[in-house]
């Protein structure tokens, strides 16, 4: 779990309710070495993304993602994973994806949508959106999983997930048994 | 709880281990973005400069903060004084993404805060103790804060303020439920909310600390004692070199607990804010004395 800013600890949270999970905060190098997957939090990617290379994490874990580590980015952890970011410079570049960041507006345009995503489960769920962006493109090599309100909210692409919302906030764990079955 | 503020609450869960820089101009905030702040709080006198001038201390001029919400992409914050209904309505206007009802601003009201239900934006309120917190919960703050003594350059009122609520929140954990009300009816503050933070173990939304910090290590001890973020006021673009320090503080607050990263992120920082001695302010010039 990357720990720099952000909903770290609800995610923490979520993954210590898993059976046959050990969540690892990683903040150092030594830390992302003893990770086996690794999940983005929601925050803000520019703060995440200056720390990330202050940490001295950025090319380690281009690296990890590179060589196929299992990686889950929300909101602002999507953003980071993404290949090209609308209007600026992508972070990790590890997902054939093009996000555009606060895309569905300011706070006041934040919304909570209900539905169901077929690869996660049947049920409807609870997908919150905070200041979010959307999945403007998916490449050759990712899948749409979701839209929202017209827009891609979810995509895949192997062992990679972005989400554009925040399953650690409503503590969906399918999410989560999803992401550990990739 | 609505949705609505349920959300709001989250958007302070997402500024979670950040830093929340005060802004004057668009220049200031593309560098606290790039210093690596969660958000700016863009007002035209820092603490610091209003507690020097003295003076009315009014919401900003919506083209300054215009301004800077065209300047970045972080959120903006923005302060509307104590009860100031109608300031509050033009910053939600202005889609602001949260606005502060802040005691560094002159209050408007001196008996009542905002009615913050019934607006649909978030807001963070300041507080020196739990009962304050509850208060300002129960009128729909999204998130809270020390109030500290803002402008001061001294962080200890924002430790006493961190302190206070830290122990009665567990003081509240370790009673009987037969004592909850009684204690409501002590600190003054909704029986409801009282319930929930003795259930919990913690306060119902996130807490900040703001009032004082100037240095890594002051942002860093506030992570220690139990802050889960820290808003910069004066402390930033009222020292010698803003860039340097913004990112430093930046730094310790997410490694607050290694205390090797924050003496070399500490380094060769130049000039902090000068800083006041607390006992050298008269009480009636106390901003942390303001709110009821």
């Amino acid at each position: 779990m990357l720990a720099l800013q952000g909903s770290f600890a609800e995610h923490l949270a979520c993954l210590g309710r898993l059976e046959g999970v050990r969540p690892l905060p990683v903040k150092t190098p030594a830390d992302l070495a003893r990770a086996e997957a690794l999940i983005l939090p929601g925050g803000e990617s520019t703060a995440q993304s200056r720390l990330l290379r202050r940490a001295g994490l950025w090319e380690p874990l281009k690296g990890r993602l590179a060589e196929g580590m299992p990686a889950w980015g929300t909101c602002a952890g999507a953003i980071l994973l993404a290949g090209e970011v609308v209007g600026e410079d992508p972070h990790l570049g590890a997902m054939d994806i093009a996000v555009r960041r606060n895309a569905f507006g300011s706070q006041l345009d934040s919304f909570t949508a209900r539905q169901a995503i077929a690869e996660v489960g049947p049920e409807e769920r609870a997908l919150v959106f905070i200041r979010a962006p959307w999945i403007e493109r998916v490449g050759p090599r990712a899948q749409v999983l979701c839209r929202v309100r017209g827009q891609i909210a979810a995509a895949r692409q192997g062992r990679l997930l972005a989400t554009a919302f925040h399953p650690e906030l409503t503590g969906d764990l399918d999410f989560y048994r999803y992401f550990l079955s990739l | 709880m609505t949705e609505r503020e349920q959300m709001n609450r989250n958007l302070a869960q997402m500024l979670k281990g950040g830093v929340i820089m005060d802004v004057t101009n668009p220049r200031e905030a593309e560098i606290a973005q790039e210093a690596g702040a969660v958000a700016v709080m863009a007002l035209e006198r820092v603490p610091s400069d209003i507690r020097r001038e003295g003076g009315v201390a009014r919401m900003s001029d919506p083209k300054m903060i215009a301004e800077i919400q065209a300047a970045v992409s972080i959120p903006v914050m923005a302060k509307a004084r104590i009860g100031h209904i109608v300031e509050a309505r033009v910053l939600e206007a202005m889609k602001i993404d949260f606005i502060d009802e802040s005691e560094v601003l002159t209050p408007a009201d001196d008996r009542f805060h905002l009615d913050k239900r019934a607006f649909a934006v978030p807001f963070v309120c300041g507080a020196r103790n739990l009962g304050e917190a509850l208060r300002r919960i129960g009128e729909g703050a999204a998130m809270i804060r020390t109030k500290g003594e803002a402008g001061t350059g001294n962080i200890v009122e924002a430790v006493r303020h961190q302190r206070c609520m830290s122990e009665e929140i567990a003081r509240l954990c370790s009673l009987p439920k037969e004592e909850r009300m009684s204690f409501a009816k002590e600190i003054g503050a909704p029986y409801e909310l009282v319930c929930q933070v003795a259930e919990e173990g913690r306060l119902p939304v996130v807490n900040f600390a703001a009032g004082g910090v100037a240095t890594p290590a002051d942002a860093a001890l506030m992570m220690v004692l139990g802050s889960e973020g820290v808003f910069v006021g004066s402390g930033i673009f009222r020292s010698e070199n803003p860039e340097r320090r913004a990112k430093a503080i930046v730094t310790a607050t997410t490694y607050y607990n290694d205390p090797k990263i924050i003496a070399e992120v500490s380094r060769d920082l130049g000039e902090a804010i000068r800083g006041v001695e607390i006992s050298q302010i008269p009480e009636s010039q106390r901003m942390e004395n303001r709110g009821w």
